[in-house]
């Protein structure tokens, strides 16, 4: 018979399909999920938050390790950074289907230790796989600590950086002989500098995201502020510690750079100030490095080097770490921590791929190698991995928080010129109290 | 002998008297089947709407956390107060309403008027409808990127008109004041054409004859308008006004995607703040008591209209 399809074929075709559909669900994580059966034995389930160039460089690095070890098949994730993330990577954990591995910022990492819901690490563990704490960026190492022990595994230190447009600052005369920028020191040359680039470009000195980004004008007030020594939070952010006097001293110092002296653009958005960076209206910008992809795309003349020593204390920069964590459960099964720690070693080979993006490694054997110290930009600014200041610990705080929302808001209306600095800080002030004095959900 | 019953009048005939048994069987053997085809829809509307209401009713009264399993410590009506009590909250509630007070009356008026333009339209009715409606079918992902850089400081499109003209540019979406228009703005933009597909059809139920009767009595097409259109749209009109409002307090998206609740939190909407609470700072005990008081206030405000609308209709 060649007629058309009878409706009782179709509906036996569609039952069929169900049928094998809901008997392949049996090894997939849904199924593994309803039935409780963990998921994949002897696979390395991992978990992280790459997109763009990372996770680009994420892929290849996981092929090196599929490639070297072909015995344990590897199921890796990408999910969008942010919250979100953090909100699957917790329900997972509190139902009891966690990953193997999973990428956490380490100061959200912080707060996942809080909860309970991290394995520590133990020195012998890490050991087997050619691991110790003296191996890793001292800064980065210590600052994932809780109480002495070891929750995560640092792979990078990502901090806020300058980038500059190599020919822009030429004409400003702002380069040293060798080409790179010269050092700029103290709030003067630093406006100096600004307003010399600015001569050239005759639009803005520097840009960076203000509107619907809470997290730059956070990242820039934290570099700024811990030169001059100031803090936050205090006692795990169960109190409140700003300092007015420092924190009125460097919201005054944006808002001359923006409001008063134009110097900067005080209203633009994260894509808007990588466009007119981009594109010569500015000679300056600060961002995170892994932007660096960005203007490597763009096929421009630029440079990367440390956020300038504005205030001349001891050198301190904003940065945060993407680490390698075990949720609890994760190593449940009989060899699964091996096999995720073998993971995680493989990773941190594999540092040099990862530092094309822009990231200084956490792990010495690579960040100490002559092939790093021969990568440029990337050497120019290593330097800050060890002047990294992470945000301050509390349940509310790390990288995407409510604590970077507050902060970041009151900032950047400072600098869009909405609210005085000291309108700013009370504002800052209250929010933040509201927070410390709420009991923590974790 | 014939069969045929012979009948003087029609009264004449047996009338079997309406028994209400048999109707009401009637009913019933519609019913069934009735309930068996929508059985998948209130499952699904159980499982999906009605289980998670209730939960989050409970929710709103314990100190629930997300990063741990059960609902955690019962905090009576400490989640509520807290609330009541927080600026943050009323801020958040009031851009919700905001917005809709500053969407809904463009988006039925508007809608209206070009519903009726385009009715008007002899050649290329299709254009105009597919127009109109078009934006409605872009997600709001697509909507909110697309506005963005037309609202980009120094480099949009917008920028580039208003400095061409000479005139100071705005700052769209970082100026407190103004971020909530330009998201208002976008939103009339998006999603009219849902409002003017609705007053179209309203529209093409109108009989062409009473048109034709007011124009052979001399009533001049801005009188037919007002007399017949207007009336004849009543129903229409109360459907489009109630979905709208719904629609204009369910805001998130627009923000969420577009202002990030900025400049400094003038544009946070209610159910942003949820969010906040919820995913952020892992409170959802919390933020389940917000989206309580949240979801009062939409229940409020679709009781009092629905109420208007029936009074008015009654009058009628």
């Amino acid at each position: 018979m060649t007629g058309p399809m009878s409706r009782r074929t179709l509906m036996k075709g569609v039952f069929a399909g169900l049928g094998a559909a809901s008997l392949a669900a049996c090894s997939s994580p849904v199924g593994a999920g309803i039935a409780g059966t963990p998921i994949d034995p002897g696979t390395v389930d991992y978990w992280n938050l790459f997109g763009g160039g990372d996770g680009v460089r994420m892929q290849q690095m996981e092929d090196a390790y599929r490639k070297a070890n072909p015995g344990t098949p590897l199921q890796a994730v990408t999910l969008a950074w942010g919250n979100p993330y953090y909100t699957k990577l917790t329900l997972a954990t509190v139902g009891r289907k966690p990953p193997n591995v999973a990428v956490s910022h380490l100061t959200r990492m912080k707060t996942l230790q809080a909860a309970d819901l991290l394995e520590e690490l133990k020195p012998a563990d890490l050991a087997r796989h050619g691991m110790s704490a003296e191996m890793f960026n001292q800064r980065a190492w210590n600052a994932g600590l809780v109480g002495g022990k070891a929750y995560a595994i640092p792979i990078d230190t990502h901090p806020f950086v300058l980038f500059y447009n190599t020919k822009i600052c030429g004409q400003a005369g702002l380069l040293d002989a060798a080409g790179n920028l010269a050092p700029i020191a103290g709030p003067d040359a630093f406006t100096e500098a600004l307003a010399k680039v600015q001569k050239v470009t005759g639009q803005f000195g520097a840009t960076h995201g203000i509107n619907g980004d809470t997290a730059t004008p956070w990242r820039l007030f934290q570099t700024l502020y811990s030169q001059l020594g100031g803090e936050v939070l205090g006692d795990e952010g169960t109190r409140v510690v700003l300092d007015d006097a420092k924190a009125t001293q460097v919201l005054s110092f944006l808002r001359t750079l923006t409001v008063e002296k134009k110097l900067m653009p005080g209203s633009i958005d994260y894509q808007g100030a990588i466009a007119l960076f981009a594109n010569g209206a500015a000679g300056f910008h600060l961002n995170g490095e892994w932007e660096i992809s960005t203007f490597q795309t763009a096929k421009m003349p630029f440079g990367m080097t440390l956020v300038p020593n504005v205030y001349g204390g001891t050198y301190a920069v904003q940065a945060d770490s993407h680490t390698l964590v075990v949720p609890k459960g994760g190593a449940a099964a009989s060899g699964q921590l091996d096999r995720s720690l073998g993971f995680i070693k493989s990773m941190l080979d594999q540092s040099m791929t990862w530092a094309q993006g822009g990231h200084i490694p956490a792990w010495l054997p690579v960040a100490q190698s002559d092939a790093f110290k021969k990568l440029t930009p990337q050497s120019n600014y290593a330097a800050a991995a060890d002047s990294a200041v992470y945000d301050p610990p509390g349940w509310y705080s790390g990288s995407g928080s409510d604590f970077e929302n507050i902060m970041g808001s009151a900032i950047g209306a400072v600098e869009a010129g909405q609210l005085a600095p000291d309108a700013a800080i009370a504002q800052i002030r209250t929010k933040l109290s509201a927070l410390a004095s709420t009991a923590s959900p974790v | 002998m014939t069969i045929t019953a012979d009948y003087e009048t029609v009264e004449d005939r047996p009338v079997r008297p309406v028994d209400p048994d048999t109707t009401r069987v009637t009913e019933h053997g519609h019913a069934r089947p009735a309930w068996l085809m929508m059985t998948p829809f209130l499952a699904l509307y159980l499982l999906f709407i009605i289980g998670p209401s209730i939960y989050m009713m409970v929710m709103s009264f314990f100190d629930t956390s997300l990063t741990r399993p059960g609902l955690g410590g019962f905090a009576g009506f400490g989640n509520f107060a807290e609330a009541l009590g927080s600026s943050d909250f009323w801020s958040s509630m009031w851009h919700t309403v905001w917005f809709t007070i500053l969407t809904t009356p463009p988006l039925v008026v508007l809608a209206f008027v070009f519903a009726l333009l385009a009715d008007r339209a002899s050649r290329g009715r299709w254009f105009f409808r597919l127009a109109f409606f078009l934006p409605y079918i872009l997600p709001s992902a697509v909507v909110a990127l697309i506005w963005l850089w037309l609202y980009t400081p120094q480099l949009g499109l917008l920028s580039k008109i208003v400095t061409g003209l000479g005139l100071t540019e705005p700052n769209w979406l970082g100026d407190p004041s103004l971020a909530m228009w330009s998201l208002a703005f976008t939103t009339v933009w998006w999603t009219l054409g849902f409002n003017f597909v609705l007053y179209l059809a309203g529209l093409q139920d109108i009989p062409r004859d009473l048109y034709e009767a007011a124009a052979m009595d001399g009533a001049a097409p801005w009188q037919q308008i007002r007399r017949i259109t207007i009336p004849m749209l009543r129903r229409t009109t109360s459907l489009v006004i109630v979905l709208q409002i719904i629609a204009s307090l369910k805001l998130f998206d627009q923000p969420y995607l577009m202002t990030s609740g900025g400049p400094n939190y003038a544009t946070r909407p209610a159910l942003e703040y949820v969010y906040d609470m919820g995913f952020t700072d892992f409170r959802t005990g919390y933020a389940a008591a917000v989206s309580t008081l949240f979801f009062i206030l939409v229940l409020a405000v679709s009781a009092v209209w629905v109420f208007l609308t029936r009074r008015q209709e009654q009058g009628f």
